[in-house]
């Protein structure tokens, strides 16, 4: 049993680290495609040489940033095969179909195209070239829905039917899966982060060259089409935080109670904006939870009811059975106490399943079918001891929650001051502390954006499969120590793949520092 | 009157077509600076993910342990079902 949590843990934090690393590059893919896309753009209507060349060098970047991300999620397909075996039979098809798609429309369309934008300026014509720029940046974005499909199917599993003769999910709507309001959220928040991300990188680099005293007219120009693009990202990235609020309110309540830290709920509640919570604080004492807070009126009933006085249940009140109705009002509902007695039932039919199955009685099959089905929502529940298990850690969720939400508020006020710089007052642009600004702010947008993904993935624990299948029953049985051993290997291929992108951008970035990128086309 | 066909030209044949996009490969490789570099960080990642990591490390579990669906279904609903406190 001890090996078994071991194994648990090692694994989650192999995913983790994975997960982490495969995240440092996907977003700047994603920004940094858009930003080419549209400077490349730029240079086709204007026909003006400097944009041409604006574009190869952001090009580059994006080379670099590709060529070290590029296959790093696959491992977290090696991982579900041999550590989380038995999520991976579990989940079937549903999670087959969508990264199947994603394999297929990231092959086709991010290999092809991203081999016309390097190798076609000269083969191709413009035209046919910033097509192929767009459906790169496009073809990025595509194998982000999918893999975030997939992800948001494991928050909010819909579209799905149990079959226990497989033992596996069977799809029985593919629209369910595919286009689930969790999933539509997920993919526009996500992809509009990396937006927000890759502006960041191209002012970040931009200052740089400023604070150098090179470039100055390139990176102007960067700054003022990346700060567009942050801005609008950042804006449309809060619109879409808003209704993944709005969602996880629905669908994963004890979440959205774990992001407030709040464990008794209320009519009209307030929204922690900044807070320290008591970490001596045990759900069933009557602490507060917080040790210091500074609190927005109502805000969380409209933050995630968009209604000022709707009810917002905290953790004891889940755990209780008391949830917020349509109306906005208390609705009472199962207890954890009650799912946790439908999970053993759904659990005792399936062993009754497999029993008759064995007997080959098939009248018996049938009446455990049936008696699954009845329960089989709180399946996952079966598995736990008490209801305490059920609650995620709430100070992780909560600080990652406040570090994601405030950096975003950060990056929406250096937006608009840098949008307001690069066109009303480029000359200050050139200011030491500006450019130092730009320059601090490069690791704060990557700290948020894995902070959210810490908020997503963290808030919805013990579960692997919301309510269905908890992390600790979805894991292999295998040994700690082989999942230690390879942990420590990743560890190692991800610094030294980290350490080589870095370097080669920065060495890159250097060489251009030393010369004048509008004036030649060495890159 | 019918409009008169265009020439046809290398590059419509389908022959000219797998031509162009060789070439597209064959010099954008020839004239890769960093992309060398980056290409080598590519192929030496794959070849340890694919040749190490898959390899030796990461088999798909029920795949090699058991031999059918079946089996596999089994062994899972076994796993699941006694997993439990």
């Amino acid at each position: 049993m001890n090996d078994l949590l071991s194994t648990v843990d090692w694994s989650r934090g192999q995913f983790a680290l994975t997960a982490i690393v495969h995240w440092l590059f996907v977003p700047l893919t994603i920004g940094l495609s858009l930003i080419v896309a549209i400077m490349e753009s730029i240079y086709l209507k204007t026909k003006a040489e400097r944009w041409r060349r604006l574009t190869k060098f952001w090009m580059l970047m994006f080379g670099i940033n590709f060529a070290c991300g590029v296959a790093t999620g696959i491992i977290l397909e090696f991982e579900f095969g041999t550590n989380w075996s038995n999520y991976s039979w579990f989940v079937g098809d549903i999670f087959g179909a969508p990264l199947a798609i994603e394999g297929i429309a990231a092959f086709f369309l991010e290999s092809t195209f991203v081999a016309v934008m390097f190798f076609g300026w000269k083969r191709v014509s413009p035209r046919f070239h910033l097509l192929s720029t767009w459906l790169t940046a496009v073809g990025v974005s595509l194998s982000a829905y999918w893999i975030l499909v997939a992800n948001a199917w494991m928050q909010y599993p819909a579209g799905m039917e149990f079959d226990p003769a497989q033992m596996r999910n069977v799809m029985v709507s593919f629209a369910d899966v595919a286009l689930s309001p969790v999933a539509v959220n997920k993919f526009f928040h996500t992809v509009l982060s990396g937006w927000v991300l890759g502006a960041v990188f191209v002012t970040g680099v931009s200052s740089w060259f400023l604070l150098r005293k090179s470039n100055i007219v390139f990176a102007k120009d960067s700054m003022k089409i990346a700060s567009w693009v942050g801005l609008t990202g950042i804006i449309l990235t809060m619109w879409t935080g808003d209704g993944s609020a709005v969602e996880v309110a629905k669908v994963q309540p004890m979440k959205l109670a774990a992001m407030e830290g709040l464990y008794d709920g209320s009519y009209g509640q307030s929204l922690v904006g900044f807070g320290i919570l008591d970490p001596s604080k045990e759900r069933t004492d009557d602490k507060d939870p917080m040790m210091m807070e500074i609190s927005i009126p109502k805000g969380l009933s409209v933050l995630a009811f968009h209604d000022t006085e709707a009810y917002v249940p905290g953790i004891n009140d889940l755990i209780e059975g008391r949830m917020t109705g349509p109306d906005g009002n208390i609705i009472e509902t199962e207890s954890y106490t009650e799912r946790i007695e439908a999970g053993k039932r759904a659990q005792q039919a399936l062993r009754l399943y497999d029993e008759a199955s064995a007997a080959g009685d098939s009248a018996a099959m049938t009446a455990a079918v049936t008696a699954l089905k009845a329960d089989f929502k709180y399946f996952g529940y079966g598995y736990l001891n008490s209801p305490d298990e059920a609650i995620p850690p709430v100070g992780l969720t909560f600080y990652a929650f406040r570090i994601m939400v405030m950096a975003g508020g950060y990056l929406l006020l250096y937006f608009i001051v840098m949008l307001f710089l690069s066109y009303r007052k480029p000359e200050h642009l050139e200011n030491r502390w500006v450019a130092f600004l730009g320059l601090i702010t490069i690791p704060v947008v990557w700290i948020a954006s894995e902070a959210g993904w810490v908020v997503a993935e963290m808030g919805r624990q013990p579960w692997v499969i919301e309510g269905m299948l908890p992390t600790r029953a979805a894991v292999s049985a295998i040994p700690a120590s082989s999942v230690q051993l390879t942990f420590w290997m990743f560890v190692v291929v991800f610094t030294g793949l980290l350490a080589a992108e870095i370097s080669i951008m920065c060495r890159e970035i250097s060489k251009a520092t030393r010369r004048d990128i509008l004036a030649d086309d060495k890159h | 009157m019918a409009a008169p066909t265009p020439p046809t030209t290398q590059a419509d044949t389908p022959r000219g077509f797998f031509r162009r996009v060789t070439d597209l490969y064959v010099g954008g490789f020839r004239e890769m600076t960093v992309g060398r570099r980056l290409w080598a960080i590519i192929i030496i990642k794959l070849a340890i993910m694919f040749l190490v990591f898959k390899l030796f490390f990461f088999p798909d579990k029920l795949a090699t342990e058991y031999d059918n669906d079946a089996d596999r279904a089994r062994a899972v609903r076994t796993s699941l079902i006694s997993d439990t406190p």
